[in-house]
């Protein structure tokens, strides 16, 4: 690692100390050591950012690995280098691997694997149940001591109220973070589509909206009795980001995220029974859709996250209803948060914070953030390339993505995680 | 909207997957080719060489037996060679993906799948990953698309009523999981009637049901009032254990066709069910062998309609050698 890196002329994004403008970036031992239009101190390394676009690693804070137990999907290994091909430098991964993430051992494995891989900084949500059955609490005064700052039942419910109340009071205890996914399970049952007028006309089993909000009224009246600070995933409804809105007013510790495909496609993508839209929550409707995006601008939704579900090619060929549920997203995380800023004219800055300070921040983490001797976690990105995503181009063993042919802006040039250089774009050589 | 699967460029029927999407013309041009078929099954030999030399294979990973003998003596009278497919014993129970069934069986050269699948969109997954020349025949995919049922009751209705225009049709029960409706609604409205309606209690509607083109009622001789036509469908036991009704006596005598609530209809309308009935759930006796029934004509016409789609769609131009069978 070089001890000085200067990375030039580039337009400096840093969303949580509201900068935005053309610098320099000094970094030095892995940090960032001065941000100055006139740096003339001598550099070990100097990238050539102009025209270009410097701002803090992604933090993603839901992407599936897929490893342990399901590595015919994908891979640690393989998916850090998608992560940092899409200028991901910190990526949460739920506990619903096999073995769960509910020992320390399998925390360790975890960090094992990512620093083995060189590439990201990663963090494992731990369980909130043991095997996420819902029923036994999980050890979190281990998994903290392991590292977790987060714990989750991913997509498991807890069906029993006294359970998930005494879940949160315990995660309360250390300090540790809930994350919750609401879809109540017998609202939900059998479901794959959501229920309105495309599954009405296909006649696709059903997940009503009432599914999420059902389950959100519980968990939030469970937030307000224990005082856990809650996280919510994946927001798919107008009536969810309302009451998320509502919960906020009233003072709860509650934030909440939104999965990057659902603020571009609907229930109306599923028309053609195409499995690469099959995703839970299921896409709703165009208004539901539309009020999400608004939620993320007036920041009742502050996080956008990739919610990242690589597949192998089985798992999408087969009728609707039988496919596996999921994105592989890593790779457009990146371009589709910029498209989502530039349709909605969100400042850039503001929508950046969506995927680097704000997720930094639910996760408890000092990263997400060019702040004067943070750790220096990079991405350099051109705004204006265009670029078309095929499988062929992808790094994720999972190719499954509606967006396949599309058309996509910003291809990153360097992610630099704690100053290192761990992708550069073929051909851009590295100082 | 992208190009219609089921039709070739130029716009004729390759694989017969939903009603949706289908042009007026071409059911019209369905129900006259069926209407080629129906002479005959009178006569001495009731067989056309339209399909001799295909082979037909009926995959039905659903339990059915009238839609099956249908289909089967459909392709036998158009002189195919037909294979029926127990597949719930086989292909799936030994692990083998839907896939590779398919491709196994185009490898033995079949030009024909009959599919059935409790599955919504199983056919249309069959007909994006069906070889050139093969074509696919929806026979009932979850709750989706029932098209060649739909297609015999609107022969039905045809021959019954000699049109379509200013027709009013009431389809009542299950309407929620019922793949027959759906392709009913869609295909009245393509033929233009003047209205149709669903009738049954909340539980068993679709949650957008208007955005189909029906008017919805829950009362049911309300909604019977004047139709010309009356559809009953088929009501499942299982909906009685899943909250979705108390019990078959409350939805006999709410939702079930007696001779009083019939009263309620056009004094000559007809009575309709895709079979098989529950007799005293959903109609009595008197109504199901009454003198509106046509029920026993829907299966009779399920044969010519049937051979029609099916030389259709492997586009054997059916109506001149029809003439000289």
């Amino acid at each position: 690692m070089p001890e000085r890196l200067l990375i030039r002329d580039g337009r400096l994004i840093d969303p949580a100390n509201k900068i935005d403008r053309i610098s320099n970036l000094l970094i030095e031992n892995g940090r960032v050591a001065a941000i100055d239009a006139h740096i003339d101190r001598n550099a070990d390394e100097v990238i050539d950012a102009s025209g270009q676009i410097v701002c803090p690693g992604l933090v993603d804070l839901r992407a599936r690995l897929r490893e342990p137990g399901l590595e015919h999907k994908a891979s640690i290994a393989s998916e850090a280098l998608a992560a940092v091909r899409g200028g991901i430098t910190t990526l949460a991964c739920p506990p619903d691997t096999n073995p769960v993430i509910d020992t320390p051992a399998v925390v360790d494995l975890l960090m094992q694997r990512a620093q083995s891989s060189g590439k990201i900084n990663l963090l494992a949500i731990g369980a909130l149940t043991q095997q996420l059955e819902g029923e036994q609490l999980a050890e979190m005064g281990a998994l903290q001591a392991a590292g977790c700052t987060t714990v989750s039942n991913a997509c498991q419910p807890i069906r029993n109220a006294l359970i998930a109340r005494r879940a949160m009071e315990y995660a309360a205890t250390f300090d540790l973070t809930v994350f919750i996914s609401p879809l109540d399970a017998d609202l939900a049952a059998g479901g794959c589509a959501h229920e309105g007028v495309v599954s009405t006309r296909l006649g696709l089993p059903a997940i009503p909206a009432a599914a999420e909000t059902v389950a959100l009224a519980r968990d939030l009246a469970l937030c307000a009795d224990s005082g856990a600070r809650v996280h919510v995933c994946g927001l798919s409804s107008a009536a969810a980001a309302t009451m998320i809105a509502r919960a906020r007013q009233d003072g709860l510790p509650v934030s909440a995220d939104v999965s990057v495909h659902q603020l571009f496609l609907s229930e109306h993508d599923v028309a053609d029974f195409n499995p690469q839209c099959h995703v839970l929550p299921p896409f709703r409707s165009t208004g539901d859709r539309d009020a999400l995006r608004r939620a993320l601008i007036d920041g009742t939704i502050a996080v956008i996250c990739s919610d990242h579900q690589p597949h192998e090619a089985d798992a999408k060929n087969a009728p609707f209803p039988a496919t596996e549920a999921g994105i592989s997203a890593l790779e457009t995380l990146l371009p589709l948060t910029l498209a989502f800023s530039r349709e909605s004219k969100q400042p850039l800055s503001d929508t950046l914070a969506c995927v680097t300070c704000n997720p930094a921040q639910v996760l408890g983490i000092e990263r997400g953030t060019l702040s004067i001797g943070a750790i220096a976690d990079v991405c350099i990105f051109d705004p204006r390339a265009h670029w078309t995503l095929t499988a062929e181009r992808m790094l994720s063993q999972g190719k499954n993505t509606p967006f396949l042919g599309q058309e996509m802006c910003a291809e990153v040039s360097h992610t630099l995680l704690a100053g290192q250089c761990v992708y550069h774009k073929p051909g851009q050589t590295h100082a | 909207m992208k190009h219609n699967l089921q039709l070739d460029a130029q716009g004729r029927l390759n694989h017969f997957l939903s009603i949706e999407g289908l042009s007026r013309d071409l059911l019209l041009e369905i129900l006259h080719t069926a209407q080629s078929f129906i002479g005959l099954s009178s006569r001495n030999i009731k067989k056309a060489p339209l399909l001799r030399g295909k082979v037909i294979a009926n995959l039905f990973f659903e339990a059915s037996t009238r839609t099956r003998t249908t289909f089967e003596l459909a392709a036998k009278r158009l002189s195919a060679d037909v294979l029926n497919l127990n597949i719930n014993a086989s292909a799936t129970a030994k692990g083998e993906t839907l896939l590779d069934t398919l491709r196994n069986l185009q490898a033995m050269h079949c030009d024909m799948f009959v599919v059935r699948h409790a599955d919504s969109g199983t056919a249309h997954f069959f007909a994006q990953h069906a070889a050139a020349g093969v074509s696919i025949i929806n026979a009932g995919d979850g709750r989706h698309a029932h098209p060649t049922q739909a297609m015999l009751d609107m022969y039905t209705i045809l021959h019954n009523k000699g049109g379509f225009e200013g027709l009013k049709v009431a389809i009542v029960g299950d309407i929620a999981h019922s793949r027959v409706a759906r392709s009913q609604i869609h295909a009245l409205n393509i033929l233009g009637v003047s209205e149709v309606r669903v009738i049954g209690p909340k539980t068993l509607m679709p949650a957008q049901v208007r955005t189909l083109g029906v008017h919805e009622y829950n009362q049911l001789t309300t909604g019977l009032r004047d139709v010309d036509v009356v559809i009953m469908l088929r009501l499942q036991k299982e909906r009685m254990h899943s909250a979705m009704l108390p019990s078959e006596h409350e939805y006999f005598h709410l939702f079930g066709l007696s001779e009083e609530a019939l009263s309620h209809a056009s004094p000559d309308a007809i009575v309709m069910h895709p079979g098989p009935i529950n007799r005293g759930i959903e109609m009595t006796s008197a109504v199901a062998d009454g003198g509106q029934s046509v029920i026993l004509q829907q299966v009779s016409n399920g044969i010519a309609v049937r051979m029609a789609i099916m030389s259709m769609a492997m586009q054997t131009t059916p109506r001149q050698e029809a003439s000289h069978a």
